[in-house]
């Protein structure tokens, strides 16, 4: 009904001012449009669709020291394929995310307990799970640093009195992986438990009550109803987590250093990647690294949105 | 009902509570070690066993930071990006945002395309290209350049589009009808009903800016133009391990952001809920 009249009087409105402008008020909306967009793409243009550009050409090319740039192909591709650092990078970044995935189960979890009705201290429990979250990322990894050091570091003080052997958690190929994936879930995990309690909370309870009715237990209600009903934020906290595991650099930069004598065999993607483009300054073949990281994350994304057909249930 | 399982829930309710407080103390107990180990000396510190307690409570190793790592410039530096950027994104993705929005304009679903690109895309691949662009006009190793590349965000810019997206387009009609035109009516009645996004949004930069590291390692290399958490990894010696001055470091990087947690912990949690995990 307005629909009709809000232009006409729009209009009259702006009689005055479309005098000067000979623009018509279609014109005008888009004009402000583009004016509302324009510092944002002035600055993406610049800072990231030039740089996207840039990066695949890159990865063409041979770069010097100096400023000499010539096209090689495909060379760096092929490269890549015969390099065993880029392989054994491939390889840990690959663990780092199976591993991080752990965080996922353990989210829901916690996230379940936390959506016992009527529970008490429940904004205490979410600020002490939620407090790595907000922890700068290179201060977690000297924290664990320390307390995965093998002589005085609490974890294997806590080992000794249970009874086991100290474990060499930092100098080990794989277990160094292992141990760095876990420090990655200790600070995802308050993040996850939120966006899942969130999803839980969007569970009907009759739906429960019904299948209690049913006579059907908790752990049954649980897997039959629960899961299900929250199968959609699940996959979505399980995709951003492999995302953000094949892109891991702060935690393994911090708690792997030069010094580490697994040092070389400890590498991800993206911290391989900042050691050829960085120090080595081979620009051309880190360009071609990182746009290899986009295809694998590209292909992982693509495979879990295959999969999830077979267990994600959308209502 | 209620009232005859009342004892059989307080029960359920007491395990619940067991896990919950074992879990959640050995969530904190990294911070209860880091916090201890300031106050230990070297000695007590390489001592085996480890020791919970310190003998006396030392401040030296907070001193040894001061001393040892320009720690107020990297302070600054941390502030003035944290500001500068979320200042920025607040102004340039709620107006892209809003855009996106509620105003039509030509070739608006393919631009918001491009800019779900930039989203999709990993931060890693403009690292290079972004390093050039500084070099060419003068920017390496400058606070400016660290800052730079946070002033605008694809991200953010979505972020806002949603949130206008849920907001009811008849405020707008009504206001254009009194007479005020399109600033006005983004500037004076959508911009204030945006308010939990633009909270969501400038923490999420907050948070972000705060605890970067790749890009500071990467475009600075004088040590009083990082910022706090790229200068933080410099403390590390190159013979012994200093753990109190490591502990006190890292705990006078991260304290900050913890403490406008605390003070913010709801809107936090709301934030990071709603930006999911960016």
């Amino acid at each position: 009904m307005t629909d009709t009249v809000a232009p006409r009087l729009r209009s009259v409105a702006n009689g005055a001012k479309s005098s000067c402008f000979a623009l018509s008020e279609r014109q005008r909306e888009a004009l402000t449009g583009y004016l509302f967009i324009l510092p944002l793409f002035l600055g993406a243009a610049v800072l990231f669709f030039y740089p996207i550009l840039r990066s695949f050409e890159l990865s063409f090319m041979q770069t010097g020291v100096f400023k000499g740039e010539t096209f090689v192909g495909l060379k760096h591709y092929r490269h890549l394929m015969d390099d065993p650092k880029m392989w054994q990078a491939m390889v840990n970044s690959m663990i780092y995310a199976l591993v991080g995935l752990l965080e996922v189960p353990l989210a829901i979890f916690f996230a379940s307990l936390l959506n016992t009705p009527g529970l008490r201290f429940l904004s205490f429990y979410r600020v002490l799970f939620f407090l790595p979250v907000v922890t700068m990322p290179t201060a977690v990894g000297m924290v664990w640093q320390l307390l995965y050091n093998v002589d005085y570091g609490p974890i294997n003080q806590g080992l000794a009195l249970a009874g086991f052997p100290p474990v060499s958690w930092l100098t080990q190929p794989v277990i160094v992986i292992v141990a760095v994936a876990a420090v990655g879930i200790w600070s995802g995990l308050g993040q996850s438990i939120i966006l899942i309690l969130s999803g839980l909370q969007t569970v009907p309870p009759d739906l429960h009550e019904a299948a209690e009715m049913d006579g059907a237990g908790p752990l049954q209600r649980f897997f039959r109803i629960t899961l299900p009903m929250i199968s959609p934020t699940i996959f979505l906290v399980a995709v951003l987590n492999v995302i953000k595991s094949l892109q891991v650099f702060d935690l393994i930069y911090i708690m792997v250093g030069p010094k580490n004598p697994v040092f070389d065999q400890a590498q991800t993607i993206v911290t391989y990647f900042f050691e050829v483009g960085f120090v080595e300054h081979d620009r051309g073949y880190a360009a071609a690294i990182v746009i290899s990281l986009l295809a694998m994350i590209m292909m992982v994304t693509g495979l879990q949105f295959y999969l999830q057909k077979k267990w994600v249930h959308y209502g | 009902m209620a009232r005859v399982r009342s004892s059989e829930s307080v029960r359920a309710h007491l395990a619940v509570h067991a896990v919950l407080i074992i879990s959640a103390l050995a969530m904190v107990f990294p911070f209860f070690w880091q916090v201890m180990t300031t106050f230990k000396t070297q000695t007590e510190a390489l001592q085996v066993p480890p020791q919970l307690l310190p003998a006396t409570f030392g401040f030296d190793a907070y001193r040894q930071v001061l001393q040892r790592i320009p720690f107020v410039d990297m302070f600054n530096n941390s502030v003035l990006s944290v500001v500068t950027r979320t200042v920025a994104q607040l102004i340039f993705c709620s107006m892209a945002g809003y855009a996106f929005a509620r105003l039509r304009f030509p070739f608006r679903g393919t631009l918001f395309v491009m800019l779900l690109a930039i989203m999709m895309v990993p931060r890693e691949i403009y690292l290079i290209p972004q390093t050039e662009i500084m070099k060419s006009v003068g920017l390496l190793d400058t606070v400016t350049a660290m800052i730079a590349p946070g002033l605008f965000s694809a991200f953010g810019t979505f972020l806002m589009r949603q949130f206008f997206l849920t907001l009811p387009e008849s405020l707008a009609e009504a206001a254009r009808l009194d007479g005020a035109n399109r600033f006005q009516v983004f500037y004076l009645i959508m911009l204030p009903l945006a308010k939990p996004g633009l909270i969501a949004l400038a923490i999420f930069t907050a948070l972000w800016t705060w605890n970067e590291l790749l890009w500071p390692l990467v475009i600075i290399s004088t040590s009083s133009n990082l910022n706090l958490s790229a200068g933080i990894s410099t403390l590390s010696g190159e013979y012994v391990t200093d753990y109190p001055m490591l502990m006190a470091g890292s705990l006078m990087a991260e304290l900050p952001m913890i403490v406008l947690f605390l003070v913010l912990q709801k809107r936090f949690i709301e934030g990071i809920a709603t930006t999911g995990m960016k």
